[in-house]
């Protein structure tokens, strides 16, 4: 049973380890599984305002002519819309499961850098509240979630708003690349004993992935955000065409970040799914090698389609034609994920809970995100849908549709892991039905109004362009979402209104995950498990199923005197007995602190800067000093 | 009781959805000014050729691949072939992967090669065709023609409305004066952006006579949502007439400040009883009466003037943009602007 490795021979008294209470635990927690609960909280608030600054710009689209919102009203609200769901909700809620999950899935007690982590997690914190502080000045970021040069330079944007954006994406940049590190090195240094890379769940895989994107695409973003800073701030010119400045080599610079992210914000929900269905289909994932490397494909590719965003720039014939071609290739990889999903539940028991239903809900949308995304690759066809709502219909079936769904499918899954309590699945299908129609009746005439010839970021339109109806009733679907949305947190909050009581299995997992406590305890597994398959669980649980059929990615045989658990997927591992754990700390909330206060001097004064410097310094020196490890009963 | 709802439910989704927009969409250019799909040129023609290629063969993967989820859904939701309570352990199928990487690659290559045609076509340029040049401005166009002779000597100039002669193809070449815009016409032709300290280049063609609308594609700032424009497509006669007219300018200040007032700050502003409806900026109709300039300067010439000539310069941070006024377009405005008293139409 999963179970035995958890309750099988005592070996240290492990009730040193409870979790200690209070917000000062909270503030100085190092434990990844918290850090994780904080990522949740955090972006599922953004969502919230993300999603209440959606609601307002439907309204103000409700009918022509409108006056709901100002011009400079609507210009913030989408730019801070695009800016807070990408930065501030759907990266940060891939990270909540990455927190949760990497050390969980690999057999690891915690990251690699667990102070390097919750140092992420406080960055990431004061760069979002840094990139809001503009609303309390009236004066949020309004230049668009891509920030065009030379439109942010200081003679068009003289005002303050431009300054949060750039400030709080730098801060931001920070956050993720710190924590990108710390999960490459967790998971290629901390697997358990046994786990191969080709064994390692699709979920983690998709993290790596996704860690290697963000060290590869944020610094050409934090390259082209120094530029602009030293524009705005220091009168330099590198975007002012006046002085032979170049507005595209902020395109190609932001691009160059801007594609990978799109994948950065997609793989993650790829990787839930991968998990969700084949525990729901009853049958191990079909195609994991091809998954895997359609995965790795897709983030190649990434880097090479950066241009397909400046089709109209005038780049010539040649290059639209090559990252038209690039761009296309990227179709392939796409599908054959989609295909091995069907795969999956092609010949399955499938057992249509929650979860599975957002992951279906995934696929299915994803599929049409997928075939927008083919028609403009076509740079002729986009010279038409460029710019238009067909675009806005395109990413946000990729981003609702294909995120979303699969945050949302992760949500239901693992809750019981991050509180041991169950989301109810009657709330769970009709916040599932509500999202798929209120999604599809928000985002499909989409596509009709892009086609019609209505460009996005207007914050008005005439009459006599037939967009009205069709407008109107875009906005009745986003209050449907909006709807849906409610649910899920009348299903939240409920869930915490209740014992806990989650078994530590209740979908009958085939992952690592599962054979600990719901929710486990601070140093998560008694034992180190010993992995022989990457359907672990299942290999333990079926050993008629799963137990004697050769694994084709069982690569090196297993040592002579092990031979006999070959059959279990998890044996107890005899060599590491004692339970190191981290220390609780609070440097990595002082060294953040500074961080704040640094980058805050440049929209304030320059005086915060210098303080923000000495608080850094201090910060990083209690660091470094501080022992990573204490004695046992200093623990926490 | 689960097992037939969702069927219809998609059934009833997908018909509420489809019968309107077919409905529309056979309706054509005469309810949708900005149709990309009611081609009315060579240029659109083209791309809308491509569009109907990927959007059907987009069809058929859409219909087979939903279609085999929603056959997984319904035919495997309760798998009686199961061994040992799980059903078959199936790893994969390398066979599988060949085929469903195989047949997508042969759909993008079919879509590749017209769309690599298209983009060779579209980036033709001809010099000896009827020759346009396209200026982006916050938050006007303006158009020049470059072989026309104008009013003052210098080229043709206009605003707003750039007339060309019908059956024509027109050669574009665009630049801005601030930041980047995008011009786009959907009935004529994809958009091109115009970049400040670039040159681009686009054609298109009208095949019949008539109005097409267009619109500034690229986020430009507060006002960008009001960049409108029409393409004017005039019989080589009405074309000739219209050049005619355009050359003499009004000898009257007043009635050339109207003017300018009514195509460049009629984006922004509003005058009662003219064509300039904007709200973005004040309003102007009781100008000369005004104490103040924009609330930071005293109501004189010699201050509006300054103003006009560079709004940032003397406010930093104002939503006017330096619109780079000519002192004669100046001196124009100054004779208009003090004639608006509030008592309506000039």
């Amino acid at each position: 049973m999963a179970t035995q490795v958890t309750t099988a021979g005592q070996v240290v008294s492990t009730e040193q380890f409870a979790y200690p209470k209070g917000i000062w635990s909270w503030l100085t927690t190092v434990d990844h599984k918290r850090i994780g609960v904080l990522y949740l909280f955090t972006s599922l608030t953004f969502f919230l305002i993300g999603g209440i600054e959606a609601l307002l710009i439907r309204l103000q689209l409700a009918s022509p002519n409108n006056s709901f919102v100002s011009a400079d009203t609507y210009n913030q609200l989408f730019t801070m819309h695009g800016t807070t769901m990408i930065f501030l909700a759907v990266m940060p809620l891939s990270a909540a499961f990455f927190n949760l999950l990497v050390p969980l899935m690999i057999g690891a007690r915690d990251v690699a850098f667990p102070r390097l982590n919750a140092f992420s997690y406080w960055v990431f914190l004061f760069g979002a509240i840094l990139i809001n502080l503009g609303w309390l000045h009236g004066s949020a970021p309004d230049a668009g979630w891509f920030a065009y040069a030379n439109l942010t330079s200081s003679q068009y944007s003289a005002g303050q708003g431009v300054d949060y954006w750039v400030v709080g994406v730098q801060v931001l940049g920070l956050s993720s690349l710190a924590s990108a590190f710390n999960f490459l090195v967790t998971i290629i240094n901390m697997r358990a004993p046994g786990m191969t890379m080709m064994r390692m769940p699709v979920f983690i895989w998709m993290t790596l992935i996704v860690a290697v994107l963000i060290v590869m695409a944020f610094p050409a973003l934090t390259v082209g955000v120094t530029l602009l800073m030293f524009d705005r701030w220091f009168d330099t010119l590198f975007f002012v065409p006046e002085a032979n400045g170049q507005p595209l080599l902020w395109q190609h610079l932001f691009w160059v970040f801007g594609h990978p992210e799109v994948y950065i914000l997609i793989l993650p929900a790829m990787g839930i799914v991968s998990e969700v269905l084949p525990t729901f289909s009853k049958k191990p994932l079909f195609g994991y090698t091809a998954v895997v490397f359609a995965g790795v494909g897709i983030a190649a590719l990434g880097f090479s389609v950066w241009a397909h965003h400046m089709f109209t720039v005038g780049m010539g014939p040649v290059p639209n034609s090559v990252f038209s071609i690039a761009t296309m290739l990227i179709a392939l990889p796409t599908g054959i994920k989609i295909f091995n999903w069907i795969g999956t539940m092609w010949g399955g028991d499938l057992k249509f809970s929650t979860p599975m239903l957002m992951s279906i809900g995934f696929v299915s949308m994803f599929i049409i995100g997928g075939l927008s995304g083919v028609m403009h690759a076509s740079p002729p066809v986009d010279s038409q849908q460029q710019d238009s709502y067909f675009v806005v219909a395109h990413f946000h079936y990729v981003l609702f549709g294909g995120s979303i769904f699969g945050l949302f499918a992760g949500i239901y899954y693992w809750w019981p892991k991050f509180f041991g309590r169950l989301l109810n699945e009657g709330l769970g299908k009709a916040q599932f039905w509500l999202m798929l129609i209120g999604f599809n009746a928000t985002f499909f005439p989409m596509h009709w109004l892009g086609v019609i010839g209505m460009p996005r970021r207007i914050y008005t339109y005439e009459e006599g362009l037939n967009w009205d109806f069709w407008n109107l009733f875009t906005t009745i679907g986003a209050f449907v979402i909006a709807l849906a949305i409610t649910v899920f947190l009348i299903n939240a909050i409920s869930s915490f209104r209740k014992e806990k009581g989650a078994p530590d299995d209740p979908w009958d997992g085939a992952t690592l995950e599962w054979a600990t406590s719901s929710p486990p305890a601070p140093y998560n597994f008694e034992k180190v498990p010993v992995v022989n398959s990457n359907i672990p669980l299942w290999v333990e649980k079926y050993p008629e199923v799963y137990g004697h059929e050769p694994d084709f990615r069982d690569m090196a045989a297993p040592p002579a005197e092990e031979q006999e658990t070959v059959e279990h997927g998890i044996e107890d591992h005899h060599h590491d007995d004692h339970i190191h754990m981290p220390n609780a700390s609070y440097w990595p909330l002082v060294v953040a602190l500074g961080l704040l206060l640094g980058f805050a001097g440049f929209i304030f004064t320059f005086v915060l800067t210098f303080i923000g410097a000495a608080v850094l310094f201090v910060g990083v020196y209690g660091w470094a000093l501080e022992p990573a490890f204490g004695e046992p009963d200093h623990i926490y | 009781m689960l097992r037939r709802v969702p069927v219809r439910l998609v059934l009833f989704a997908l018909l509420t959805f489809m019968i309107p927009m077919i409905l529309t969409a056979c309706a054509g250019g005469v309810d949708n000014p900005q149709s990309t799909i009611d081609p009315a040129g060579a240029a659109a023609d083209e791309i809308v050729d491509i569009y109907s290629l990927i959007w059907w063969l987009a069809v058929v993967v859409f219909v087979l691949v939903e279609g085999a989820l929603i056959f997984a859904i319904f035919k495997f939701r309760n798998n009686k072939k199961l061994i040992n309570g799980r059903p078959a352990p199936v790893h994969g199928n390398t066979r599988l992967e060949i085929i469903w990487t195989m047949i997508p690659a042969v759909i993008l290559a079919v879509i590749a090669v017209p769309t690599i045609q298209g983009i060779a076509t579209l980036a033709e340029q001809d010099d000896d065709a009827f020759q346009v040049r396209v200026i982006g401005n916050q938050f006007f166009w303006e158009f020049e023609y470059p072989d026309i002779v104008g009013a003052d000597g210098a080229p043709l100039k206009v605003t707003d409305e750039l007339h060309i002669p019908v059956d024509t193809r027109v050669q574009i070449t665009l630049v801005s004066n601030d930041v980047i815009h995008s011009f786009w016409v959907p009935r004529l032709a994809g958009k091109t952006d115009a970049i400040p300290g670039r040159t681009n280049h686009m054609w298109l063609e009208a095949e019949d006579v008539g109005t097409y609308e267009g619109q500034c594609a690229e986020f430009c700032g507060t006002a960008h949502a009001l960049m409108r424009f029409s393409v004017v497509a005039d019989t080589q006669e009405d074309f000739d007439d219209w050049v005619a007219t355009s050359q003499s300018t009004p000898s009257d200040p007043v009635e050339a400040g109207k003017q300018i007032v009514e195509s460049v700050c009629a984006t922004c502003h509003l005058v009662e009883g003219t064509s300039a409806q904007g709200n973005i900026g004040p309003e102007l109709t009781n100008f000369a009466n005004n104490d103040q300039i924009a609330g930071v300067l005293e109501n004189n010439e010699e201050n509006l003037r300054a103003w006009l000539h560079d709004p940032p310069a003397v406010k930093p941070g104002t939503a006017m943009p330096n619109l780079g006024l000519s002192e004669t377009q100046i001196d124009a405005l100054v004779a208009y602007l003090y004639t608006l008293d509030g008592s309506g139409a000039q």
